[in-house]
């Protein structure tokens, strides 16, 4: 199928960006999104032009590299879909397609769709993990948690850190990203040491880069990993806990 | 994940948060994060909940008749006599309220900025909400109807502003609000408003929940229930009063 492409370009992140319509040609079905871009990069190279920028690493939905903003649409029109896993099947022929990059205060445009992510990075740097001595690696199951907290936990981890929620919020707020590193590891007796010291570190970094949330569930609905708001909430308990906690010891 | 091409606008880096600095006040502290000013927004939002449900429980004395809503405007005055002196109860209750209210909208107003630098200043050609619904995307608007809706209501029956409420006499509350009432655009003014704040209690109601953290898979399914139930009950119970006057059941 033949397809026009309306991209956001922009050369660096001060600089002004602004929308290029592209044809790309010979699209098959079965090509994922990316693969398309590919094809259409290949198409302006040959053409001695320079080639979109846009991020991917594993292409098979794990990685979080990906998300682009799809007609509007974080990750495009399917459900809980990555981009790597968008398909062109999605697509008929002579469709016009909009890509821009994630946009929020707390991911610049580096180029073109990549956006820079790093504060997600610090995010993680103040809590998303646990202090374990290291050593031989444990028994499995020799720390007892009941399946429906197993579950809730897993969920929460399913989080691949793509941005979707930011990109989504009118706010260009991060709660469900954070929820979701807080909620998987203090739902778990692993994460209990670091709990509330975790939660307050999260928040803290966190507010340094985004807005707040006004519960409007967009990222929610964003998530390629079907994460539920259920972890702000768990995030806003764990953060007035450790707060309220630190004002009585003092 | 990509590395820096440019620093962070607001860069936090590696360092701790000062730990005694937070000891130092803690209160402070936490009305300074963005999480802080949503629990103020949650608990203020409660009492004004507790409030609006009060005063229109209280307010149903209207279709007992004249002798009924005056007497309890009397014993309102009265209430805590002779521990608390006249008025006293009411005064509270107005210290109260003008507390929340001004922590509700000075927060509010705070978060709103913080949101509008957090959201950059690029904007997306084409956005497709998928989530967000009429209460939530208005709350800024249905907020600032029912605000400036409070001051017309106090100039009306509190006050008895001249202008708003000519037939306005100190203490004959019955008559003051049947005036109020009949009057087809004060009526409207009040149905309105309270259809507004309905709307505003919709999204309220059920993010006070998620703002102070209070979830379970137990009662999780009931608090979007909670705040519909909450919204019809406060608009179809304030907006039933001026109906009824206009209708002339009452008055
Ligand atoms: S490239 Fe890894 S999730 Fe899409």
């Amino acid at each position: 199928m033949d397809l026009t492409l309306r991209i956001w370009r922009q050369p660096h992140h001060d600089a002004p960006g602004d929308f290029v319509r592209y044809q790309v040609t010979d699209v098959p079905r079965e090509a994922s999104f990316l693969e398309m871009l590919d094809l259409l990069n290949e198409q302006l190279m040959a053409r001695n032009e320079e080639p979109v920028v846009f991020e991917s690493d594993c292409r098979e939905g794990i990685c979080g590299t990906c998300g682009v903003m799809i007609d509007g649409r974080p990750h495009g029109p399917w459900q809980n879909t990555a981009t790597c896993q968008l398909h062109m099947r999605a697509y008929r022929d002579g469709d016009e397609i909009t890509v821009e990059p994630w946009r929020a205060a707390g991911f610049p445009v580096i180029k073109d769709l990549a956006v820079d992510r790093s504060a997600f990075d610090r995010i993680i740097e103040a809590g998303g993990y646990i202090s374990t001595p290291t050593g031989a690696a444990p028994d499995a199951n020799m720390i007892p948690v009941d399946k429906a907290t197993a579950d809730r936990a897993f969920e929460a981890a399913a989080c691949i850190g793509c941005g979707a929620c930011v990109a989504a919020c009118p706010n260009g707020a991060a709660q469900l990203f954070a929820g979701a590193k807080v909620a998987q590891l203090n739902m778990l007796p692993q994460g209990q040491p670091e709990r509330y010291q975790r939660a307050t570190e999260v928040v803290d970094t966190m507010e340094a880069f985004f807005g707040s949330c006004t519960n409007h569930g967009e990222c929610q609905a964003a998530c390629p990993k079907d994460i539920s708001v259920d972890v702000i909430a768990w995030l806003n308990r764990d953060y007035r806990k450790a707060k309220l906690s630190g004002a009585r010891a003092s | 994940m990509t590395t820096s091409a440019t620093p962070p606008s607001r860069s936090v880096g590696n360092q701790q948060p000062p730990k005694v600095q937070r000891r130092d006040n803690v209160l402070t502290e936490l009305y300074r994060s963005a999480l802080g000013k949503k629990y103020l927004m949650a608990i203020s939002g409660l009492v004004l909940m507790a409030y609006v449900l009060i005063h229109m429980i209280g307010n149903f004395k209207l279709f007992e008749g004249e002798a009924s809503l005056n007497e309890y405007a009397i014993w309102l005055r009265e209430l805590g006599e002779p521990l608390i002196p006249e008025y006293g109860a009411i005064w509270a209750t107005r210290v109260i309220l003008i507390l929340a209210f001004g922590v509700h909208i000075i927060a509010a107003a705070q978060l709103t900025r913080m949101n509008q630098i957090s959201r950059g200043r690029s904007r997306y050609a084409e956005r497709h909400y998928a989530a967000v619904d009429f209460a939530g995307r208005t709350m800024r608007w249905t907020g600032v109807i029912v605000g400036l809706f409070v001051i017309y209501h106090l100039a009306d029956l509190t006050w008895g502003v001249q202008a708003v409420n000519p037939e306005w006499e100190y203490l004959e509350v019955y008559n003051n609000v049947v005036a109020s009432f009949a009057n087809p655009v004060s009526a409207a003014v009040y149905i309105v408003a309270n259809a507004a704040l309905g709307v505003h209690l919709y999204h309220g109601a059920w993010s006070l929940f998620q703002s102070m953290g209070w979830n379970s898979p137990r009662f999780n399914h009931w608090r979007r229930w909670f705040a519909i139930g909450f919204a019809l009950l406060i608009a179809v119970g304030n907006i039933s009063m001026p109906v009824a006057v206009q209708l002339g059941l009452v008055g």
